[in-house]
C-alpha cells in the first residue's frame, strides 16, 4: 500500500498532525499485511462498469488480477471469482486501464545542459526526482505509466524514461526496464523556435536546425561502419565507444523511439523528411498545426501525442492550435494520443484532455484510446499496457462516472495490482485537490522497495 | 456528486441532439473548427428558446423564452405563456444562460502572439503607474477576443496584469465592435496593485525588493495622494496636475476600488491592514491562500476574485503552491463573496476561458447554480454592473450563450453568443 507520506504540512491545525501519526500507523498495519498476501492472492474487482478499451464496454464487469496482472476481465457470471479472492466492491464506479501519458515533465527530469544543442547520451533516468509531489499529482488524476522527458530547448535533449507510477523510494522502483535490464525510454528531439538560439553552439534558423541533426545522424552512421569494419577485420581498430552516438544507433535500429516536439506544419514535414532519411521511428508531439498536414502525417505512419490548450497563441508555432487536430488527425488514420506536458497541462486533468478532444469532433473510442491504448504504442508497451487484457499489467483506474465527463472524479489508481492512490486517504485527497502542502515532497518512510522491481 | 444534481441531468436528458435554429438566414453549425474569428453582426429583435434557461434570477425555467428588443431583455419566462412575435429572429438550444462575467483578465492588452509588440499588460519602468489607463491599450480586434466570446464570455473586466507594486487601472468591456470605444462599459474600473514576490521590482537594488518596502511605499503613494487631494481642494490653482496621484485620490475617495493581487496569506494581511489604515474599497485578487484567512476575510467584507481553477501551482516564487481546485467551493461553503476569473498567463493558453475554469471548481466541490453564479452575477455585483449584465432579467442588457447541454461538460459545445441583442458567435465551440 502506500509507503510515502509528506515531510510536512505546513498550515495545518494540531489536529491533522494528529490524523497524519494516525494515518501512518494505520500504513504501517497496512504495510505488514499487504507482505503477507503479496501478489499471491487474486483481487476481484467487481460491479464496475469496466472499459477495457480492446472491445466493449461491459456493464456489470469482473476483473482478477493475482501477482500484479491481469487474469480475467469479462462480464459478471462469466468470470469465475475464487472464492477467497479479496473483493473490491465497485457498484456505480467505471473502472478502466491506467492512464498513459506520454509527454510529461513530472519529477524534475532536467537533462540535458546549455553547451550542446545535441545531447543524445544525456539521460532523464539520472535526473528524476520520485520524490517530487507531481508524481502524486499525476497518481491523482489516474496516471500509471508515464514518458518523462526533459524539455525542448534542445535539438535533442537527451533520452527519456519510461516510469510507472508506483509508490517509490527510488528511479530504480518506477523505472520500466528491457529484459535485459536496460532502463526503457525513447529520445527527446525538438525543433521550431524552442530550440533555436542566437548565438553559440545552438541553431539559428530551422534550416541549420536539421542541418545539425543530420550531422549527428551521419556521424553515427560513420561510427556504426567503423564499428562492424573492425569486428569484420583484427587489422582495423574500433573507434573510441561514443555514447551518444550509441543512443543514435539505437534510434536507427528501431530500438529507441524518437518522441519529437514540433509544432508548425514545416517543422512537422521536416521530421517526417528525417525519419525517412534516417529510418527512426518518431512520435509526433504537440503537433499544434496538425489539423494542416494530416494526410502527410499518415502517409508517413507517424503517431501523434498532441496537447490539448485552451486557446490559440501565446508563442507564434502556437498561433493556429487548433482543438479539432486530434479528430482531424483520427479521421486520416492515425494513432493519436494526447498528453499533459506537465506543467502545461494537469496531470490531474489528462482525462479532461481527452474530453475536449471529443468537444472538437474525436470519436469517444479514440478519445478513450488516446490516453491508454494509442499511447501504449507509442511507447512501445502495447503488449503489456493501455487495455484491459489478461496477461497485461494490473493497472487500472476507478472513476465515479464516465470517464470522459467533467464530473467523473478519479477515486482510485492502481499500478501493477497495488493502490497507490485512494481518494478517501486524507492525503491522496489533498494531491487530488490541492491545498497547503500539496505541493511538498514525499519522504518514503519504509523498507522493502527490492523486490518491487519492474515486475 | 455533481451528476446527481438537477440542473445539468435536466439540460442533458432534455436535448440529445445540440441544435440552433435560426429562422432567417439559416445559419449552419460547425462542430469546434474554430478557425473563423470573425463573428456575424446579425441584428435585430430576437426570441431565443432553451430547453433551461437559467436566469440566475430565480430557479431555472425549464422550455423558457429571452426576448430581446433593441438590445435589452423585454421578457424571460416558460415558452408557453409569451409565444415570440413574427419579427423576431429565433435562436434555439439545450441551455441557456446569461453571457458569462469575466471577474479579471488581461484580454485585449495580452495579445495572441505574445511577442512585446503585443503585450501590454505591464509597464516595468517604475514601480507605480496607476496613471495608465486599460483604455489606452485595450486591443478589441485581438483574435482572442472572439475565442473568449466563442465560449460564452459576453462581459471582461481587463486591463493592467499583476507584476508591479502599482501597475495601472483596469476597465469593463463588452466583447463587441472594432474599437475599444464600442466595446467600453466602465472606462476606469479599477487600480491594479500587487503584493508579495509578484510585485517585486526586477532587478538587484531596485524597489520594491520586499514585502515590507511593498507595502510601506503602497502606503507612501497614498499618503502623498491623499496630501495632493487636500492641496488640490484648497487651492487648485496653486497645485499642479499629477495624473499618478489624481489616479490614487479616487482610490482613496472610494471612487474606484483597488484590486489586490496576492496570493501568500502574509500579503492579503498586508492588503487588509492597508485597506483598513486609508479606508479603502479593497478587491482581493488570486488569493491562493484565502481558505486559511476566513475569519479575516469575513470580517474585512472584501470580495475575492478566485484564482483560475486551472491555475498553475509551481511557479518559481512558490506562492501559488496552496491553489486549490477547491478555493471556491471553500469560500462559497463559508458564504465568502467570490467570483472566478481567468487571470493573466504569460504563456500558453495565453487566455483561459471561464467556462472551463468554471467547470472545474463545478467539479471539485462548487455546486452547479453557485459556479454559474460565480461566473455571471457574482461578478456583475463585484464589478458594480449588476443592473446591465449578469442576469437575465427584463431591462437588463441582452447578452446571453446558448449551449448544447450542459455548459460545464467536456462534451457540449457553446452554440451562439448574443450581447446586446447580436448574434457574435455562432460557431459551435
Amino acid at each position: 500500500m502506500r509507503s510515502v507520506r509528506r515531510t510536512s504540512l505546513p498550515g495545518r491545525l494540531a489536529p491533522g498532525l494528529l490524523t497524519l501519526a494516525v494515518l501512518a500507523m494505520g500504513a504501517v498495519a497496512l504495510a505488514a499485511q499487504d507482505e503477507a498476501s503479496e501478489s499471491s492472492r487474486v483481487r476481484a474487482f467487481i460491479r464496475a462498469r469496466v472499459i477495457p478499451v480492446v472491445g466493449d464496454p461491459i456493464e456489470d464487469g469482473v476483473v482478477l488480477v493475482e501477482g500484479g496482472k491481469l487474469t480475467a476481465v469479462g462480464p459478471r457470471g462469466q468470470v469465475a471469482v475464487p472464492i477467497d479472492a479479496e473483493i473490491v466492491d465497485l457498484p456505480g464506479k467505471t473502472l478502466m486501464p491506467g492512464l498513459i501519458c506520454t509527454h510529461s515533465h513530472i519529477g524534475e527530469p532536467w537533462a540535458a545542459d546549455g553547451s550542446e544543442p545535441i545531447q543524445p547520451d544525456v539521460r532523464t533516468y539520472d535526473a528524476i526526482n520520485v520524490r517530487d509531489a507531481l508524481i502524486q499529482r499525476a497518481q491523482a488524476g489516474g496516471v500509471t505509466t508515464v514518458n518523462i522527458m526533459s524539455g525542448s530547448g534542445h535539438l535533442m535533449s537527451g533520452q527519456t524514461t519510461y516510469v510507472k507510477l508506483r509508490d517509490g523510494r527510488t528511479i530504480d522502483d518506477l523505472a520500466l526496464r528491457h529484459p535485459d535490464g536496460r532502463v526503457m525510454g525513447g529520445m527527446k528531439m525538438a525543433n521550431g523556435t524552442n530550440s533555436q538560439d542566437d548565438g553559440g553552439k545552438f541553431p539559428g534558423t530551422r534550416g541549420k536546425s536539421a542541418a545539425l541533426v543530420r550531422e549527428a545522424f551521419v556521424a553515427a552512421q560513420e561510427y556504426q561502419r567503423k564499428l562492424a569494419a573492425a569486428a569484420d577485420d583484427p587489422e582495423k581498430d574500433a573507434p573510441d565507444r561514443d555514447l551518444g552516438a550509441e543512443a543514435l544507433i539505437e534510434i536507427m535500429r528501431g530500438e529507441r523511439i524518437v518522441h519529437h516536439h514540433t509544432h508548425r506544419h514545416d517543422d512537422i514535414l521536416t521530421v517526417l523528411r528525417l525519419s525517412t532519411e534516417f529510418g527512426f521511428d518518431v512520435v509526433l508531439h504537440h503537433v499544434s498545426d496538425g489539423w494542416m498536414v494530416a494526410d502527410e502525417i499518415a502517409a508517413a505512419g507517424a503517431m501523434v501525442s498532441a496537447i490539448m490548450i485552451d486557446s490559440p497563441g501565446g508563442k507564434l508555432e502556437a498561433m493556429n492550435l487548433s482543438p479539432t487536430t486530434p479528430a482531424v488527425l483520427e479521421q486520416a488514420g492515425v494513432v493519436v494520443g494526447v498528453h499533459t506536458d506537465d506543467p502545461i497541462n494537469d496531470s490531474r486533468l489528462l482525462l479532461r484532455s481527452a474530453g475536449m478532444a471529443v468537444r472538437a469532433g474525436m470519436t469517444e473510442r479514440g478519445a478513450l484510446e488516446s490516453v491508454t491504448l494509442a499511447g501504449a504504442k507509442m511507447l512501445g508497451l502495447q503488449d503489456r499496457i493501455g487495455s484491459l487484457e489478461p496477461g497485461k499489467d494490473a493497472d487500472l483506474v476507478v472513476l465515479s462516472g464516465h470517464p470522459l465527463s467533467v464530473y467523473a472524479l478519479v477515486e482510485q489508481t492502481w499500478v501493477d495490482g497495488e493502490l497507490v492512490f485512494d481518494i478517501q486517504r486524507e492525503d491522496d485527497r489533498l494531491s487530488a485537490y490541492g491545498g497547503p502542502g500539496a505541493t511538498n515532497a514525499t519522504t518514503p518512510t519504509f523498507c522493502c522497495f527490492e523486490d518491487r522491481r519492474d515486475r | 456528486m455533481m451528476q446527481t444534481r438537477m440542473d445539468p441531468r435536466v439540460a442533458l436528458l432534455a436535448t440529445l441532439v445540440a441544435t440552433l435554429l435560426v429562422s432567417a438566414p439559416a445559419l449552419a453549425l460547425q462542430a469546434g473548427s474554430g478557425h473563423d474569428y470573425g463573428g456575424l453582426e446579425l441584428s435585430g429583435n430576437l426570441a431565443v428558446h432553451g430547453d433551461v434557461v437559467h436566469t440566475m434570477d430565480g430557479p431555472p425555467i425549464r422550455d423558457g423564452l429571452v426576448l430581446i428588443r433593441d438590445g435589452r431583455i423585454t421578457y424571460v419566462g416558460p415558452a408557453a405563456d409569451r409565444m415570440h412575435t413574427a419579427d423576431m429572429v429565433v435562436l434555439r438550444g439545450a441551455v441557456v444562460t446569461p453571457g458569462l462575467v469575466d471577474a479579471h483578465a488581461t484580454l485585449g492588452l495580452t495579445g495572441i502572439t505574445n511577442q512585446p509588440g503585443d503585450q501590454d499588460q505591464l509597464d516595468r519602468s517604475a514601480p507605480a503607474q496607476p496613471e495608465l489607463r486599460a483604455l489606452d491599450a485595450y486591443n478589441a480586434r485581438d483574435p482572442l477576443v472572439a475565442w473568449v466570446r466563442g465560449h460564452g464570455t459576453t462581459t471582461v473586466h481587463t486591463g493592467h496584469a499583476p507584476g508591479a507594486l502599482i501597475s495601472g487601472q483596469t476597465m469593463i468591456v463588452k466583447l463587441r465592435g472594432d474599437t475599444v470605444d464600442e466595446a467600453v462599459l466602465v472606462p476606469e474600473a479599477m487600480v491594479a496593485a500587487t503584493l508579495g514576490d509578484g510585485g517585486r521590482a526586477q532587478g538587484e537594488g531596485k524597489a520594491p525588493g520586499t514585502r515590507a518596502k511593498s507595502v510601506a511605499m503602497l502606503r507612501g503613494e497614498l499618503v502623498a495622494a491623499a496630501d495632493y487631494a487636500a492641496k488640490r481642494a484648497a487651492k487648485p490653482d496653486a497645485t499642479d496636475r499629477d495624473l499618478r496621484k489624481e489616479a490614487l485620490a479616487r482610490v482613496l475617495t472610494g471612487e474606484l476600488p483597488l484590486l489586490v493581487t496576492a496570493h501568500r496569506h502574509q500579503d492579503i494581511l498586508g492588503a487588509l491592514r492597508v485597506a483598513e489604515e486609508f479606508d479603502l474599497r479593497l478587491v482581493l485578487d488570486g488569493a491562493a491562500d484565502a481558505p486559511s484567512l476566513i475569519d479575516e476575510l469575513r470580517a474585512a467584507e472584501v470580495p475575492v476574485l478566485v484564482h483560475p481553477s486551472m491555475m498553475r501551482t509551481g511557479d518559481a516564487s512558490g506562492e501559488k503552491a496552496n491553489a486549490s481546485f477547491e478555493t471556491a467551493a471553500i469560500l462559497n461553503r463559508e458564504g465568502l463573496p467570490f467570483a472566478l476569473q481567468t487571470g493573466f498567463e504569460g504563456y500558453v493558453p495565453k487566455v483561459r476561458v471561464l467556462l472551463f475554469e468554471a467547470a472545474i471548481a463545478a467539479r471539485f466541490g462548487l455546486p452547479f447554480r453557485e459556479a454559474l453564479e460565480s461566473v455571471t452575477l457574482a461578478p456583475a455585483r463585484i464589478l458594480g454592473i449588476e443592473d446591465r449584465v449578469g442576469s437575465l432579467e427584463v431591462g437588463k442588457d441582452g447578452d446571453l450563450a446558448i449551449f448544447d447541454g450542459d455548459p460545464f461538460e467536456y462534451r457540449t459545445h457553446c452554440l451562439a453568443v448574443v450581447i446586446d441583442g447580436k448574434l457574435l458567435s455562432n460557431e459551435a465551440r
